[in-house]
């Protein structure tokens, strides 16, 4: 079966006037239907700038080189023309921050109806009834009413909520969210995770859930990808990654994270260091500096991402955790 | 909405008010001038000052009587032009200077925003960066600089147009490139960076990723928020035209508001002087005005709160 | 095993630049602003240095040649003669004396009554900052060269009151930004923590907040100075700015306008080195504007 999804040895640079910077270096990866995974990674790991360079949204020092397939079709570096009819309709996206993505200019209903206007050719009226369906859906109180309404004039839980619906508008078969509750309070958060969750239950639509937050990862991700410095550490089945990670940074995140459990006479474990400027890499592994158990193997050579058992895969020279 | 207007109106009266009221008590505090202790006029225009504006009565009192003919369209008899009013000698020259600076407006819009989100969506290219430089010629260069050239060049060594006079649709050509260049290369900078702006927002971003075609993800994402700068400097621009017609006016010899004005000054009218900055001062309020309104159905944020 | 603690110390450093630093490097790469400081420079040093360049004095009439007559190149005459007989690029010159110093005092002048006005306001707050912005908006909306003629019309027409005038009209760009910054800066953090840490008021104000207000404020005096020398040309040409014997360049635009048919290379000599002069400052001050405060362009 076709995945979804097939992305394959994708590298992304930007260029500045100090030089060409990699962001994204040489990942790989495939999403099946109905699955969702979960892409894990600090600030600067390179795991928004993946799906930029897959729905053509790089900005204009972005290059992306690489093949990227949807259902078969090769996308990367596509014609606008061609891109939109993916973009919006088979896959969609919401950002991080609900705040500025909506046009604060332009009503709710319009930039709702303007998705199916345009992909489905519909009418203004079915496609006013379609957006406020979606919109009871997202769980929108009144959404009769609220549809005319401008975004300032929804909390930010709610705004989400909308782009949510209006990426769901033409029924993709692939939900990328970057980010989706960074930017929502605690609360807030778990209602969005909440909704999705139902979402992917009702609709068996893909999602890809790009997070810094493991805590986002946990209930949602069916496997999990951990992304460092522009590229791939380790990737797994959701259970296991979390049970047993095989790499040291997958184990430092884990460990990083407080727990209900842990007694206060623990001291918050943190990962010592910072993530390294790209460019000026290291040689070898880009987590060495950072890594206690880093050995002369390390240094002298980069280790590749090599497949461990059957859903697992990292890039760490050590056999075993 | 009409809360938003009526906010805004009660703004404007009271900028008229300090107009009004500083041209007012400004003039009468000119030394040696006709509302001085020591007035050195004709006789009959004495007797005209005296009649019109009760010079013995005390100065609030005077206030109220020039406010109370303002609202009657009276500024007061002229002081050169002895056989008019003032208020003959302003509208008599409205209507031209209504020409001269609305069609400079029209085309400094219409040129300026075309150019600005041209130059934004090929940003940085060659194209961007020469109409960038001359614009800023445009804005940088005084129009009293350029009309005479432009004079000299296309009137004057090309035989092209004629240079000064009134009456004939050839005589506007010169005075309105005159005075709307500036505006142009203003209008042009303003959109082109309000475009660049609007074009990395997250907004379009959003737009582009549900695959709207790129005209629509242009014209009603893009173009609508950027215009809105635009729309602010409305006042200013029209602010700037009037100013820039009385030099233009003056140049072309055009028999226009702004001339009168020069004149004014020339001559000491104190009257047709205050006349004219009450009327202006007056018409640019009543544009800020419209600016505003034009803002707030563009904007729903400043109109519902 | 400490995952906690690990040195670092195996990254290269990279190294950092101070603000001002960063600034004239981005300002030195921008080849329009440096080209324009340099001639800008030039004509300042050529206006002010013109008394000692053994040049011909300004009124000094030459009895020989016609007047209005054309640029002679063997008697020195680069921009030919006035209307009475004197050197037209001298007196270029020395009204560039004239135009420049009202571009620096106008400025000087509504720098500091913006500064104080917005400063205040934006530092105390409340219902006397809205009291006082509600001013400026006012202000905003006057048609200024109405009222600076007017305000010549009245008092006649000293240079001083003249370079006052246009300053007192000026400041109130100055007064918004100054209100802006000293706000955003107030409310930041490290005001807050000097305060916390016991800090006097004085020494925050001038060590925190004018270092960070210098960067806008800045950017627009460099774009107040050309508004200014325009204004005043403005009024000039129209007769009523500086008077005879003196001139600035607005008056030798005027004047050389009218006789534009005879004599053409005297309005594109005068009103050419005051274009350049004006574009040249617009150009310097973009260029602050963009070292200061840079966007992707």
């Amino acid at each position: 079966m076709t995945a979804i999804l097939d992305v394959r040895n994708l590298s992304t640079s930007f260029s500045t006037p100090e030089g060409a910077v990699r962001a994204v270096n040489d990942v790989s990866f495939a999403i099946e239907a109905g699955e969702t995974l979960g892409i894990v990674g600090e600030s600067g790991s390179g795991k928004s700038q993946i799906f930029m360079s897959v729905m053509g949204l790089l900005a204009k020092n972005g290059r992306a080189q690489g093949s990227v397939q949807f259902k078969g079709k090769e996308i990367l570096n596509l014609q606008v023309d061609e891109l939109n009819k993916i973009r919006g309709v088979k896959m969609s996206m919401i950002f991080q921050d609900p705040m500025t993505s909506l046009n604060p200019y332009l009503s709710v209903k319009r930039q709702m109806t303007e998705v199916l206007e345009t992909h489905r050719g519909m009418s203004q009226d079915a496609a006013l009834t379609a957006a406020v369906d979606l919109l009871d859906i997202v769980q929108i109180p009144e959404a009769r009413r609220r549809v005319h309404m401008f975004p300032h004039e929804f909390s930010g839980g709610m705004r989400q909520r909308v782009m949510i619906a209006m990426a769901l508008l033409c029924q993709p078969e692939l939900l990328i969210a970057d980010e989706p509750t960074t930017a929502l309070d605690v609360t807030v958060q778990a209602q969005i995770l909440d909704l999705l969750g139902k979402l992917k239950r009702e609709t068996g639509m893909a999602i890809a859930l790009i997070t810094h937050d493991l805590g986002v990862i946990a209930g949602l991700a069916d496997r999990v990808m951990v992304m460092y410095a522009g590229e791939v550490a380790e990737r797994a089945n959701a259970g296991p990654l979390f049970k047993s990670p095989q790499h040291p940074y997958t184990q430092g995140l884990l460990r990083s994270m407080p727990r209900l459990d842990e007694t206060r006479a623990n001291r918050l474990q943190t990962i010592g260091g910072q993530p390294p400027n790209l460019q000026h890499l290291p040689d070898g592994c880009r987590f060495r500096d950072r890594c206690s158990y880093a050995f002369d193997r390390c240094a002298a050579e980069k280790p590749l991402l090599r497949t461990i058992a059957e859903t697992r895969a990292k890039a760490c020279h050590l056999e075993a955790l | 909405m009409l809360h938003y207007l009526m906010r805004r109106l009660g703004g404007a009266i009271p900028t008229l008010f300090v107009i009004i009221a500083g041209t007012f008590f400004l003039m009468r505090l000119a030394p040696g001038g006709p509302f001085a202790r020591e007035r050195k006029v004709p006789p009959e225009v004495e007797a005209n000052l005296l009649k019109a504006y009760h010079l013995d009565e005390p100065l609030w009192q005077q206030f109220l009587r020039y406010l109370n003919g303002l609202l009657h369209g009276d500024f007061g008899p002229s002081f050169k032009y002895k056989d008019f009013s003032v208020a003959e000698l302003i509208f008599g020259g409205f209507p031209v200077s209504l020409q001269l600076g609305g069609i400079a407006i029209v085309l400094a819009l219409t040129i300026g925003l075309t150019l600005g989100i041209w130059a934004a969506l090929r940003q940085n290219s060659i194209t961007d960066y020469a109409a960038m430089s001359v614009s800023m010629v445009g804005i940088a260069v005084p129009n009293f600089v350029v009309a005479p050239i432009l004079t000299l060049l296309i009137g004057m060594q090309l035989q092209l147009l004629p240079v000064g006079g009134w009456g004939h649709a050839s005589n506007y050509v010169l005075p309105v490139i005159a005075l709307c260049l500036p505006q142009i290369a203003a209008i042009a900078r303003l959109t082109r960076a309000s475009m660049i702006e609007v074009l990395s927002s997250n907004f379009v971003r959003t737009a582009r990723a549900k695959g709207l075609p790129a005209r629509v993800t242009i014209t009603r994402h893009a173009i609508r928020a950027a215009v809105l700068p635009v729309v602010s400097y409305l006042g200013p621009a029209v602010a700037n035209i009037i100013t820039g017609s009385v030099v233009v006016e003056q140049i072309f010899s055009i028999p226009g508001i702004g001339r009168y004005f020069v004149q004014g000054s020339l001559n000491r009218d104190y009257t047709l002087v205050m006349g004219v900055t009450v009327f202006y001062g007056a018409l640019i309020i009543l544009c800020n005005l419209i600016a505003d309104l034009l803002y707030g159905v563009l904007d729903p944020k400043v109109r519902y709160d | 095993m400490a995952v906690a603690d690990i040195a670092v110390g195996t990254v290269p450093e990279v190294k950092g630049r101070s603000l001002w630093a960063d600034a004239r490097h981005r300002f030195l790469r921008n080849k329009a602003a440096v080209a324009s400081l340099i001639i800008f420079c030039l004509i300042v040093a050529a206006c002010f240095l013109a008394p000692h360049l053994g040049l011909r004095a300004p009124d000094d009439i030459n009895w020989e040649l016609e007047s209005w007559g054309p640029p002679n190149l063997e008697l020195g005459y680069l921009l030919g003669t006035d209307a009475n007989n004197r050197d037209l690029f001298v007196r270029t010159l020395y009204g560039g004396q004239v135009s420049l110093l009202v571009g620096f005092t106008a400025t000087l002048v509504s720098l500091v009554i913006g500064v104080i006005w917005g400063a205040t306001a934006g530092f105390i707050g409340g219902r006397v900052d809205g009291f006082m912005m509600r001013i400026v908006d006012i202000l905003y909306s006057i048609p200024f060269i109405f009222f600076v003629i007017m305000l010549t019309v009245v008092f006649g027409r000293f240079i001083t009151l003249i370079y006052v005038a246009i300053g007192a009209v000026s400041w109130l760009d100055m007064a918004r930004i100054v209100r802006g910054q000293t706000i955003s800066i107030r409310r930041r953090e490290f005001i807050e923590a000097a305060e916390a840490s016991g800090v006097s008021k004085w020494r925050i104000i001038t060590r925190h907040i004018i270092p960070n207000c210098l960067g806008p404020v800045v950017v627009y005096v460099t774009l107040t100075v050309p508004n200014v020398i325009l204004t005043e040309s403005f009024i000039s040409f129209l007769g009523m700015g500086v008077q005879e014997p003196d001139s600035s360049w607005g008056t030798l635009v005027s004047e050389a306008a009218v006789v534009m048919e005879i004599a053409p290379w005297a309005i594109i000599g005068t009103g050419g080195i005051l274009a350049v002069t004006l574009l040249c400052l617009n150009f310097i001050g973009d260029g602050m504007r963009d070292a200061l405060d840079p966007k992707d362009r």
